[in-house]
């Protein structure tokens, strides 16, 4: 094991780690997100490859660092997105669920306050997201859509990029708890 | 033969319970997915549900948006408006500058070619001068021109314009002069009311009118009169507009006389010194000035009645006609003056024949 290593790799019980946040504001930075996803980009539509609800999603599932809590945040987040979507019921909501779930087993193995394994796990959570998300339209829903990596790769980072400030708001939140 | 069996079952679900839950809820939206592909059914309430809490915030969102945005486009376009407004005002305090200024100059060219009409039309020799500077002192009535000794200017001369006498020159250096305006107290000048040939002296009062005194309470002058200089002061030549009568009122011995002088009407900038001066006649107050109104000639074949034949100067007073009476009566009777003897006064002189010349002045309208 390397200092770094050492260092990612708590050994606090989860108990302590975990963050507790009020069920109103995590209701409301959900709704944002999900406001956000279907609002902004009618303005600015440069700005439609941020997947804010993704982001929310991982954030809160780190920061629960409880499975079970993750995934109904990742269920809750992807059938609202799925509800204002054209989509079936269900593609965002099981794709999130898969992360909200996975986020929060690895908040329990790795210090998910360090803003580079934050910006890691950004980063590789949206192309997951992403690669499920197609991975289910192709296969449920027959649809052929090209999956770009490199332009994904592109996004995948712009996104972990916005995720730093972002998770640096939220975690003032935590103060409200 | 439960009990291992539910032993069994909580030791996996407290086992496995996150991934069992995991599973469940995969399934179930699994379930939900198929029943919509398959059915190509919608699970319309969720959707409905979503749609109701979304909505509404995005009004309120949309709604603060566009006021803000509004706002904020409103103060941009308004402060583009103070910019441009801010540019026109300059431009528009330049074009005013540019305005005044081109006014100014075809003022000064009107000016200058009245001057030269004027200067060719006298008889006196005169020279153009521009006023330079104006006296020092709080009340001086003094002005400087940029004519001097240079230019042939000798202490004394009488300066003018096409409207009146302004005054005459104190001082003479060698490329300006000093000229005594006829508003300072100190000026003097003798002058005659055209139409009763009242004689009098034009005084400065050290502001903007002037007053003609020693004219005693007996002599009749009118407002609105005109004062001619009479020659008598060896400066100015006879027959200049001098100033017109504002005010008459009787005084303890002589009329308190306010006249406005003529020089000034049209401003004072450029001004002719007389260099020559030639005496003429104080124009008739029964005839229309010369200046300003237009007298259409006689009809073919009338002569003019009114006008003096050419060659008789026209006499205003009434000793000039009686004298020219008599000098007719002598003509007609064969009798020169100076012989001896007397013609018979009595005998009234035979009428003149008619004028063959248009009157010099009538056949076109008078110069500006």
């Amino acid at each position: 094991m390397t200092e770094f290593s050492d260092e990612i790799m708590v050994q606090r019980t989860r108990k302590d780690r975990s963050a507790r946040y009020q069920p109103v504001v995590m209701s409301a930075v959900c709704l944002a997100a999900i406001l956000f996803q279907v609002y902004v980009p009618l303005l600015f539509q440069y700005l439609s490859f941020l997947e804010l609800p993704l982001l929310v999603t991982v954030y809160f599932a780190l920061m629960k660092r409880n499975q079970i809590a993750g995934l109904t945040i990742g269920f809750v987040v992807g059938l609202l997105q799925d509800s204002l979507s054209h989509h079936p019921l269900g593609l965002f909501g099981i794709v999130k669920t898969l992360v909200g779930y996975f986020a929060a087993s690895v908040s329990m193995r790795f210090d998910v306050e360090n803003p580079v394994m934050r910006a890691i796990l950004a980063f590789f959570f949206f192309l997951f997201h992403q690669a499920f998300f197609w991975l289910l339209t192709s296969a449920l829903l027959e649809q052929r859509a090209a999956l770009d990596l490199g332009r994904l790769s592109v996004f995948a980072a712009l996104n972990a990029a916005v995720a730093l400030p972002l998770f640096a708001v939220l975690d003032k939140m935590k103060g409200t708890a | 033969m439960n009990g291992p069996r539910d032993w069994t079952m909580e030791v996996f679900l407290g086992r496995y319970r996150n991934i069992t839950v995991l599973v469940l809820v995969l399934f179930a939206q699994l379930l939900m997915l198929a029943w919509q592909v398959r059915g190509k059914q919608d699970v319309r309430l969720i959707r409905v549900w979503a749609v109701t809490v979304i909505t509404p915030i995005a009004k309120v969102v949309e709604t603060v948006r566009s006021h803000t945005v509004g706002f904020a486009q409103e103060y941009f376009v308004l402060l583009r408006a103070a910019e441009e407004n801010r540019r026109l005002k300059d431009e528009l305090g330049k074009l005013k500058l540019q305005n005044q200024f081109l006014r100014s100059e075809l003022e000064m060219a009107d000016r200058v070619r009245a001057l030269a009409a004027f200067q060719a039309r006298s008889p006196s020799k005169t020279i153009a001068a521009r006023i330079i500077a104006a006296g020092a002192g709080v009340n001086s009535k003094l002005v400087y021109i940029d004519r001097g000794a240079t230019s042939g200017i000798l202490r004394g001369m009488a300066v003018i314009t096409p409207d009146g006498i302004v005054g005459r020159v104190l001082a003479v250096y060698p490329i300006a002069s000093q000229v005594l305006l006829v508003t300072d107290p100190t000026f003097a000048a003798g002058v005659i009311s055209q139409k009763h040939r009242v004689q009098g002296t034009l005084k400065g009062q050290g502001h903007s009118t002037c007053i003609v005194d020693y004219v005693q309470n007996e002599e009749k002058v009118e407002v609105g009169e005109m004062f001619y200089t009479a020659g008598t002061d060896r400066v100015f030549p006879k027959g200049l507009p001098a100033g017109i009568v504002k005010v008459v009122r009787p005084g303890r011995t002589f009329k308190e006389i306010i006249v406005s002088p003529a020089g000034f009407q049209q401003g004072l900038e450029e001004v002719l010194v007389v260099i020559e001066g030639v005496h003429q006649q104080i124009p008739d107050a029964s005839q229309p000035s010369a200046s300003g109104i237009y007298i259409l000639p006689p009809p073919p074949g009338e002569a003019p009645q009114a006008a003096p034949a050419p060659g008789s100067q026209f006499q205003g007073t009434d000793a000039d006609k009686l004298k020219e009476r008599y000098r007719a009566i002598g003509a007609a009777q064969g009798h020169r003056f100076g012989e001896g003897g007397a013609p018979d006064f009595t005998v009234s002189p035979a009428p003149r024949p008619p004028a063959e010349s248009k009157p010099p002045g009538a056949a076109k309208p008078p110069s500006p």
